[in-house]
């Protein structure tokens, strides 16, 4: 085991760290379960390579007790039901079954060992048959042949758990009191992650942490912003501190695919899937619910993919991640996973079904929960050809009363959208038109808030109009719809309570012909971007709702993403490498669409902005801060001159700089090529000049002789 | 001012050279006749008819009597620039790459690509003034480099050659002994093939374009990395201008994926730097396929560009280019 080698590299570095392993009990050290297949990181990786490597070798062994102990005669038939029970599990490998035999009493000794082609199906045979009931006398007790390891060494004798002193921890909020009250942001490029500011007073992204192949899947903050997330092949860990990132913590979970946090960061949840062995049998799904801080699983679900299908009785294949949705808001109450017919809702003082069972609910197709009240919205189709309407119900939990519901006719699809405080859902309804050839979309909208929870119906003035996004206006009563047929579809923005109708949802406008495709709010409101992805090529529009006029509009060529920094103060849009490879990077803009500079990486995958926690400022307190606004902003306003001042008075000197130098080797080179001037000339066969305006005009004068003739004269002397 | 589209050629250019006072541009195309320009109105006055594939590099005498061109069909042909007369045709093994006349325009320099079992070379050839004297023998051979040589030039006083290529790495010869004087640092060069390669006018300094996206100015003596400009898109063509510190990269996204997006996606910009502070100025769009060759006239008052798309456009600056200050 790697232990045995490890133990001499430990002195060396507790040397390095001034430790004194003398005094240093190694047996107290207790590791976490599973701690022996954990996660690699870069400084790891030469021990847990040859960590694995012990572990395959016995990974697919399991160890059969409590066999009745038989005679040699009644061997052979004893082996054969032992056959019988592990091959229908998997393939019992060949001479793979091996059942040891006393030399002295030429009876079995009761335990079998089992070696199966795959580690999943020596898993799975210990999950199924421990406990098996042979007879009345023999209930089977598997184990996987590397736990015996672990189990001889349990000691006999219970020894105390000795309590450590508290160590106060790292202050994982640090960023937050950021003096410059900056934001940061995960990139990932190529191999490398890397962390910065967003320096945006200095127009560019001020590094925080890189490190090459930190993630071996992506990388996800937590909800809160406190923890950076990596996926790796044997499990997932989060990453934090106060001036760095390290490693706070690992969740072993071999080949990992998909990870997701609860909206308070309480837990973590894990989905891998593995190939069966059997071709046939559908996908082993193992999904594991992690206390973020501890480490502990609280839960672990085990299945085959089918069970984690979403779509009910749609049976569509294929996870929708997030397997299971939290619910209750920040406080990680409840955690809700639809399946075939029914809803199930799990709690988290004891992970346990509430009430022990499962909500029943007929051919339910989604749901999903309010993100500030434990209160969820679930969408049933139309049943028996039309005879049962469609509806839309909204349960309370842990009561599982019904609180509203709404039945609705010839539906095809619908989808619901939650405001962020949950005080409103908008449920989009795509209905048949009487032929049944076409569909045509409404929304019923629904005021959680108020008593009996009124709903009202609203259609847009085009009946036929394709809705192509919907996004409500976070923590505000607005929504903006992008619907249309052409290729430029319009804009509208809705409210659900003007001065003038205080219970009803009026329009504020309509834009026309935008080229968009995508909503993107700002956190804090007010203002949003109408965004034209892929087909319309990046095209950005800065809108201000308050006003209802168009602040800015440009353009993030193949833009794939726009993401909002937490505060709303700044917008990053991306190109990445999942669409195509060319003019991969991110921009930053300011909130009103003012581009403040531009980043490009070769094979960019991943921009996230770090959530920030929410404000514990009161909402009074937030008002008074914004009506106050010009008193608090001198401040910051004077920090920015300061700042542009120096940056401008450092981008003179560096030019400076340079035109000097480059003066200076000019002068250089000159004073070479006057040295040499003699040499040209022989070389051009004496013409004397490099230069253009230097050329000597000579006139030549060219004498030809255009005709020769002689002719006889006749001379007379004497004439 | 609007640029003069001059078309004539049926194929991408490949490079474009001015005489020397400037009133006369020559263009190479991938059709393969040279054709000589009026650089002011862009005229067309004739054509070299002759060879027999694509024409992938030129150079006209200091006097503008000579002009030199290398092509595919594995010929180097010197031409009287007046009449369109072929004067010599230097035979190769595999098409010539690229023409430089050495200071004095007794001496040119030609590479060859690599073709079959040849490798690439570098061939210097006397150049006769009188033209019934000129032989094919070469002066020297340089053979060494993997891959293709795409541009090879006389260093200062015809003492050195300067070459560069698929390799990625600019390469310093001696003209007297053949030698190789010296290899561009890797760790500073480029990642990726050098396309395109242009002296300043003064021959001092010279910059290199290559498909690592970048561009790096070098000094022709020591091969010191001076400076570097970086941008969006393979550079095939570098010029610089004789009059103002500017430097002009051309390129665009690869000719094989320009069909498959929109015409913006491709980049196909002259894009010009300030040659000192590395800082883009500003961009001259037009083509619409990658720009294959830049030349800057020599009085510095105008720029031609070679494109994929066939034509070659030529650009008279307006006067406020003349005063742009950053």
């Amino acid at each position: 085991m790697a232990e045995v080698m490890v133990i001499k590299d430990v002195e060396a570095l507790a040397a390095e760290w001034g430790i004194d392993t003398s005094q240093l009990d190694y047996d107290s050290i207790e590791l976490p379960r599973g701690e022996d297949f954990g996660i690699i990181s870069d400084d790891e990786d030469v021990y847990q390579e040859e960590q694995l490597d012990s572990d395959t070798g016995f990974g697919n062994v399991i160890v059969v007790d409590n066999l009745p102990v038989v005679p040699l005669e009644k061997f052979e038939k004893l082996e054969g039901v032992v056959r019988k029970i592990y091959s229908q599990i998997g393939v019992i490998k060949e001479d793979g079954l091996w059942m040891p035999v006393d030399s002295k009493t030429n009876k079995t000794l009761g335990y079998c060992f089992i070696e199966y082609n795959t580690p999943q199906e020596a898993e799975l045979a210990k999950e199924k048959t421990n406990g098996y009931r042979l007879d009345k006398s023999h209930f089977f007790a598997v184990n996987m042949f590397d736990d015996f390891d672990r189990f001889m060494r349990v000691p006999d004798e219970w020894v105390a758990p000795e309590i450590k002193p508290y160590v106060p921890g790292e202050n994982l909020q640090q960023w937050l009191t950021d003096e410059k009250a900056r934001d940061q942001f995960v990139i990932r490029a190529g191999t490398d992650t890397e962390v910065f500011w967003n320096d945006a007073r200095h127009l560019k992204p001020d590094p925080v942490y890189k490190r090459a192949f930190w993630t071996e899947g992506y990388v996800q903050w937590s909800p809160l912003g406190t923890y950076l997330a990596t996926v790796h092949r044997q499990g997932a860990a989060v990453w934090g501190g106060a001036e760095t990132f390290n490693r706070l913590m690992r969740y072993a979970h071999p080949q990992v695919k998909l990870i997701d946090f609860s909206p308070g960061e309480k837990y973590l949840v894990t989905y891998s899937s593995h190939e069966p062995s059997n071709p046939r049998d559908a996908n082993r799904v193992i999904i594991n619910i992690f206390d973020v801080r501890t480490g502990k699983v609280m839960r672990d679900f085990k299945g085959s993919a089918d069970e984690f299908a979403i779509g009910g009785a749609g049976g569509v294949t294929g996870v929708s991640w997030p397997v299971f949705r939290w619910g209750g808001g920040k406080d990680d109450k409840y955690f809700a996973k639809l399946g075939k017919n029914m809803i199930s809702v799990y709690e988290t003082e004891t992970f346990s079904l509430i009430d022990k069972k499962s909500m029943k609910i007929e051919n339910v197709m989604d749901f999903t929960w309010s993100p500030a009240d434990p209160i969820f919205a679930l969408f049933v189709p139309e049943l028996g050809g039309g005879n049962q309407p469609a509806r839309v119900s909204l349960v309370q939990i842990p009561g599982k009363q019904e609180l509203r519901q709404k039945n609705l006719f010839s539906v095809s699809d619908c989808k619901m959208y939650w405001q962020s405080c949950g005080e409103y859902l908008a449920v989009k309804v795509d209905r048949y038109t009487k032929t049944k050839k076409s569909t045509y979309t409404g929304f019923e909208l629904f005021r959680i808030k108020e008593r009996d929870i009124p709903i009202e119906v609203l259609e847009l003035e085009n009946k036929n109009d394709k809705i192509i996004a919907f996004a409500w206006e976070p923590k505000g009563h607005r929504f903006a719809v992008i619907h249309g047929d052409g290729p430029r579809p319009d804009v509208s923005f809705y409210s659900m309570k003007t001065a003038q109708h205080s219970g009803r949802v009026s329009k504020l406008t309509t834009l026309k012909g935008k080229q968009a495709n995508a909503l993107f709010w700002s956190p804090s409101g007010h203002y949003v971007i109408l965004a034209g992805m892929k087909g319309f090529n990046g095209q950005l529009e800065f809108y201000n709702v308050d006003e209802l006029e168009t602040m800015a509009t440009a353009e993030h060529f193949m833009a794939t993403d726009v993401e909002w920094d937490p505060t709303g103060r700044y917008v990053a849009t991306a190109v990445t490498s999942v669409h195509h490879e060319m003019e991969n990077g991110f921009n930053i803009w300011s909130f009103n669409g003012k581009l403040l500079y531009r980043t490009l990486k070769d094979h960019f995958f991943q921009y996230q902005w770090r959530p920030r926690p929410p404000s514990f400022l009161s909402a009074e307190k937030e008002e008074e801060v914004a009506k106050n606004l010009k008193k608090y902003s001198k401040k910051y306003e004077a920090e920015d001159q300061d700042v542009s001042l120096q940056l401008s008075e450092q981008d003179r000197e560096k030019r400076r700089l340079l035109k000097s130098e480059w003066e200076q080797w000019v002068n250089r080179w000159k004073q070479m090529h006057e040295e040499e001037k003699l040499e040209r000339q022989n070389l051009r066969d004496g013409e004397a000049s490099d230069e253009e305006e230097e050329y000597e005009a000579k006139e030549v004068e060219v004498e030809e002789v255009l005709d020769v003739s002689e002719e006889v004269v006749s001379f007379e002397y004497g004439q | 001012m609007r640029p003069i589209l001059m078309k004539g050629h049926e194929r991408p250019l490949t490079f474009l050279k001015y005489n020397r006072e400037g009133d006369l541009l020559f263009s190479c195309a991938k059709d393969h006749t040279p054709t000589v320009w009026f650089a002011d109105d862009g005229e067309r006055l004739g054509t070299y008819r002759g060879h027999n594939g694509a024409v992938w590099s030129c150079d006209v005498s200091r006097d503008s009597t000579r002009l030199i061109t290398a092509s595919a069909d594995q010929t180097a042909k010197l031409w009287n620039v007046q009449t369109g007369e072929q004067l010599h045709t230097f035979n190769f093994d595999s098409p010539a790459r690229s023409v430089d006349f050495s200071v004095g325009d007794n001496l040119a320099v030609i590479t060859t690509d690599p073709f079959m079992a040849f490798t690439s070379a570098i061939h210097v050839k006397r150049i006769a003034s009188d033209p019934s004297e000129q032989t094919g023998d070469s002066v020297l051979v340089l053979k060494g480099p993997q891959g293709r040589i795409n541009r090879a030039v006389w260093g200062p006083l015809n003492r050195t050659i300067i070459s560069a290529g698929e390799d990625s790495i600019i390469r310093r010869w001696d003209t007297e002994t053949g030698k190789l004087l010296q290899e561009s640092e890797p760790e500073v060069g480029h990642t990726k093939q050098i396309t395109s390669l242009a002296k300043s006018a003064d021959g001092s300094h010279f910059v290199t374009g290559s498909l690592d996206k970048s561009a790096k100015l070098w000094d022709i003596r020591d091969l010191s990395l001076i400076k570097t400009y970086v941008t969006e898109r393979p550079v095939n063509a570098v010029t610089m201008s004789p009059l103002l510190d500017h430097v002009v990269l051309g390129g665009g996204q690869d000719a094989s994926s320009v069909t498959t997006t929109d015409h913006r996606a491709g980049k196909f910009e002259a894009k010009f730097f300030d040659k000192i502070l590395q800082e883009e100025i500003g961009g001259v769009k037009g083509h619409f396929g990658p720009i294959n060759a830049l030349a800057f006239n020599p009085d510095g008052k105008s720029f031609s560009s070679g494109g994929e798309d066939g034509y070659v456009r030529l650009h008279h600056f307006d006067p406020d280019y003349f005063s742009i200050k950053i």
